[in-house]
């Protein structure tokens, strides 16, 4: 059964009409066509699809559309502001924090939620945070080292 | 150095796309009119069976279900092998017809037997379920040694005993002789552990008909796109190479992956032509994990002769190599000609023998990941000498310093068939130990064990042979193709340049890399440089990405097309500057005619070049753009030391890397911020094959670790901080003077991590993956040996 549903996506009111199995990662690729948010599996596990929703980050891939119904979601297409990155997104480029990219909205979402919760994080947390997150480019290091100087810029560090 | 130019850490040109999330995979394009398409796929390892698809073809939103049948029907041939081995007998490898659909048989789970073309994925994907499949199962065989055993099942009356070659390299009797003279000989049996190589992106593929022009188009994950239309073109002859048309747009990592010509592009290419509709099929991960070819998977037994003082007389070598159910792309050549080639190591071992049986299995096709054939080589060689090493009480640095190839000994012609142009392993080797503490290890492993754990140190001294290849040695042995690369410059009028490349970035920073090495070279401003790549309507046919060859091949094909440009700059100049044209300098962006103060940007001779007004057009031709072709004179030999120390908790069996150094000599470096980044994952990927990452099958051939549930990724928490460093003696045949890269990490990192764990553990009865359980069965069956 059809459904409509309306949200808020990267700041901007939208509606849809979606299937009760789409799932939110198919409504923002294939309705809205913001195809930065990668499926890189079936099973929750590679982190490809994490986006923000209501401020949290979520694995787009594991939540039903209609759930996301009146929730604020945020992909990796509405951190640039002005055409400027985000500091976090300006730290995986200075970092070589990304290969392929293909995981990179994943990460940099997943770690912009770790610094909301945690503003200073260590290698070591941020390493742990990652859990729910492949990369099979970089071996993580220069993801870590990118995501400790993008927590470093947000609070004001040079 | 130039900001932007050779040698300089520049941030990726193609970075901001993939921040932004803006850039432009296969599945992140829908065509007007596009169906889908889901593959129905055996369950059964190994089986005859009929389809009945009446209900799947009456299913909501179903366009088509196509079979081996209507596939046959159109004259369509089938998947090839592009490289012929010749086995012992002087006879070439069995390469049993592999079906784009099986038509009545299949040979491993995940085989494609139908597909099914939709209106949407999900139609598609539940009409397949409706497909009904009557298997007649057959006997099935996953291990190797039972496939080999007398009557074991068959699985191609093309290949009796299941048996695809068996091949030799070396010499056979000298290595006899070797091992008569030997002092000690040190033995040992190593699994090199089967590795699904999942790239993030999972395979794609859109494929689409034109009617009115006879057109195909292929968008999709693909290393190399060139190889893909001639393989579909001359091969499977799905369209002729004139009419059709492959893009690989951005590719989410490819490891060897996505070279191969597979079941499911071909299938989607050709129902498009007919249905007369664009058919658009994205892997979900399930099916990578039994569709996307398998890597490694060998077994061997290893024996290294030494004299009293330590020297490697000789080594010898004897694998199986699995092959899956069928010969995959360039399936054959990894286990032969890219790994017997590399058993002389960094050694001046004097007697070398090596022998491998390619075996079929009812598993999935087993091809080239990253390394391909060279992390198995530097498996066998790096483990056994380390064996050695604590075998005979000799420091396992001061037994590999003893036997290297001494740095003046360049070019070193060795005993299997290839000649090392460049190298100094002491250098690289000193350099890690440094990095590594080494010296200071002993008190490290005291200070742990006072801690309860055990503490072990392990080093790979690895080679690779790189720049895949110079045409002349592959077609000898067997290679259907020549593997040289292709490069297009073309100056605009407005002073910006295109650069075309054969080569496929899928990671690699190819945009950034061949930019810096434009611009440095031509004096043109880095942000002026535009590559172009992936493309088969606009770059000159290339070869691809893949044996760490883009910069050492693709690269220098682009100095050759540079070195036209120049030329022709040179004359236009002269011209010009009412100059003569042996007077014409070019440095730094600017031709300068000597002795005088005239000077012509590049950029002014680009717009002159294009706005011939006063040209003598029978001595100077207009424009400016020249491609380049270039075929290496040698493979490049990357080499290096890798040191890997762990701590292994005896009590739960896990193990951590506490400490990882690599010093590696890839010769010349252009952007030292991305070669980095490239040996961190390549050791990653080493550490995964060492610690977490194995494919099983149980003995009927089911698998078992099909998701990533089953099958241990390494994950961010997995893996240590990584001392990187270089070590350079250029490559002295190319003109950039590089070696390559890209595979490094993955060749050096399992014996690094294997000889660190068993020096930890005190017994070398342990195989990769060294999970918890493993380790902790060594520890036990070593305290009940013990006890
Ligand atoms: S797609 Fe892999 S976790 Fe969502
Ligand atoms: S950059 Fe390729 S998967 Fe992370």
């Amino acid at each position: 059964m059809p459904v409509d549903i309306s949200l808020n996506v990267n700041g901007k009111a939208v509606s849809a009409q979606v299937e009760d199995r789409t799932l939110l990662v198919e409504l923002l690729r294939e309705n809205l066509r913001l195809t930065g948010t990668h499926v890189g599996c079936d099973t929750s596990q590679c982190g490809a699809c994490v986006v923000h929703v209501d401020g949290r980050s979520v694995k787009a891939c594991t939540m039903l559309a209609r759930q996301a119904q009146g929730a604020a979601v945020t992909t990796i297409e509405g951190l640039a502001e002005d055409g400027k990155l985000h500091p976090m997104q300006e730290a995986f480029r200075e970092n070589h924090g990304l290969q392929c990219g293909f995981c990179t909205p994943g990460m940099v979402m997943s770690a912009l939620d770790l610094v909301a919760r945690n503003p200073d994080p260590s290698g070591a947390e941020v390493r742990e945070w990652l859990e729910g997150n492949l990369c099979r480019c970089t071996g993580y290091h220069n993801i870590v080292k990118s995501i400790l100087a993008g927590a470093n810029a947000m609070r004001g560090g040079s | 150095m130039a900001e932007n130019g050779i040698g300089a850490a520049v941030p990726r040109t193609e970075d901001h796309r993939f921040l932004t999330g803006t850039g432009d995979y296969t599945d992140d394009t829908n065509l007007p009119h596009q169906t889908y398409a889901a593959f129905v796929r055996s369950t059964h390892p190994h089986a005859t069976f009929t389809l009945d698809t009446s209900a799947a073809a009456a299913a909501p939103g179903v366009v088509a279900v196509l079979t081996g049948a209507d596939f046959a029907a159109d004259g369509k041939g089938s998947l090839i092998c592009g490289w012929a081995v010749t086995g012992k007998d002087g006879e070439p490898h069995k390469a049993p017809p592999h079906p784009v659909l099986a038509a009545d048989t299949v040979r491993h789970v995940g085989d494609a037997m139908a597909i099914v073309v939709a209106e949407s994925a999900r139609a598609a994907r539940d009409a397949a379920e409706q497909v009904e499949v009557d298997y007649s199962p057959l006997p099935a065989v996953a291990s190797m040694r039972e496939a080999l055993a007398d009557g074991a099942p068959q699985i191609h009356a093309e290949a009796p005993g299941n048996l695809c070659y068996d091949w030799e390299i070396g010499d056979r009797a000298a290595t006899d002789e070797a091992f008569a003279r030997a002092h000690h000989v040190t033995r040992l049996d190593l699994v090199n552990n089967r590795l699904i190589p999942n790239a993030m992106e999972p395979r794609a593929a859109i494929g689409d008909y034109n009617p009115a022009s006879g057109n195909y188009t292929l968008r999709l994950t693909s290393q190399n796109p060139h190889v893909h239309r001639l393989v579909l073109a001359a091969f499977v002859q799905i369209a002729p190479e004139h009419k059709l048309h492959v893009i690989a747009p951005d590719v989410g990592g490819g490891f060897g992956s996505k070279i191969f010509i597979y079941q499911e592009e071909t299938a989607v290419l050709w129902a498009a032509g007919r249905i007369g509709r664009p058919v658009k099929w994205t892997a979900d991960r399930s099916e990578s994990f039994v569709a996307d070819a398998h890597g490694r998977d060998h077994e061997s037994h290893v024996e290294l002769a030494l004299d009293a003082d330590g020297r490697f007389l000789g080594l010898r070598v004897s694998t199986l190599a699995n092959m899956g159910a069928y010969l995959s792309t360039f399936a054959s050549c990894v286990p032969s000609y890219l790994y017997g080639t590399l058993m002389q190591g960094q050694y001046t071992t004097g007697a070398i023998y090596c022998e491998v049986k390619a075996v079929f299995t009812n598993t999935t096709p087993v091809d080239a990941l990253r390394g391909a054939g060279r992390p198995e080589a530097t498996y066998v060689v790096e483990r056994i000498v380390d064996r050695a090493a604590h075998e005979t009480g000799i420091d396992p640095a001061e037994l590999r310093r003893r036997n290297f190839i001494p740095s003046d000994a360049f070019p070193y012609p060795t005993q299997v068939a290839l000649e090392y142009d460049s190298g100094n392993y002491a250098l690289a080797l000193d350099r890690a130990l440094e990095l590594a503490d080494y010296a200071g290890f002993d008190a490290r492993r005291a200070e742990a064990g006072a801690r309860g754990k055990l503490r072990g140190i392990g080093l790979s001294a690895y080679i690779e042979a790189c720049g895949i290849a110079p045409s002349q040695v592959v077609g000898s042995l067997g290679a259907g193709v020549g593997l040289w690369e292709s490069g297009g410059i073309r100056f605009n009028p407005t002073g910006n340049v295109l650069v075309y490349t054969g080569s496929h970035s899928h990671g690699q920073g190819h945009e950034t890399t061949f930019a810096q090495l434009v611009s440095d070279y031509l004096g043109v401003p880095f942000e002026n440089v535009e590559v172009v790549h992936g493309d088969t309507e606009k770059t000159p046919f290339g070869m691809g990405t893949y044996g760490s060859r883009s910069l050492a091949v693709g690269g220098s094909a682009l100095v050759k097309a540079m070195d036209k440009v120049i030329a022709k700059g040179r004359k236009i100049a002269a011209f010009s500057l009412e100059a003569s044209e042996e007077d014409v300098e070019f440095s730094g962006g600017d031709f300068t005619v000597a002795g005088t103060d005239k000077r012509m940007n590049i950029a002014e001779v680009a717009f002159s070049a294009y706005v011939p007004h006063n040209y003598p057009l029978d001595e100077l031709e207009p424009g400016l753009e020249e491609t380049g072709f270039y075929d290496p004179a040698n493979f490049t030999f990357p080499a290096g030391t890798h040191v890997c120390e762990v701590e292994v908790d005896p009590e739960t069996g896990v193990t951590e890397i506490v400490n990882w150094v690599a010093v590696d000599d890839f010769g010349n470096v252009i952007n030292p911020m991305i070669v980095e980044g490239q040996v961190h994952g390549g050791v990653a990927h080493g550490i995964g094959q060492a610690l977490l990452e194995g494919c099983t099958y149980d003995a009927g051939g089911q698998l078992l670790t099909g998701s990533f549930m089953d099958y241990t990724m390494p994950r961010a928490d997995d893996l240590p901080d990584m001392t990187v460093d270089t070590t350079c003696t250029p490559c002295p045949h190319n003109p950039l003077g590089v070696k390559g890269c890209g595979e490094a990490g993955a060749i050096a990192a399992p014996a690094a991590v294997m000889n660190a764990v068993t020096h930890a553990l005190g017994t070398s009865a342990i195989d990769m993956p060294a999970t918890p359980q493993a380790v902790w069965r060594a520890l036990g069956s070593q305290s009940q040996a013990r006890a």
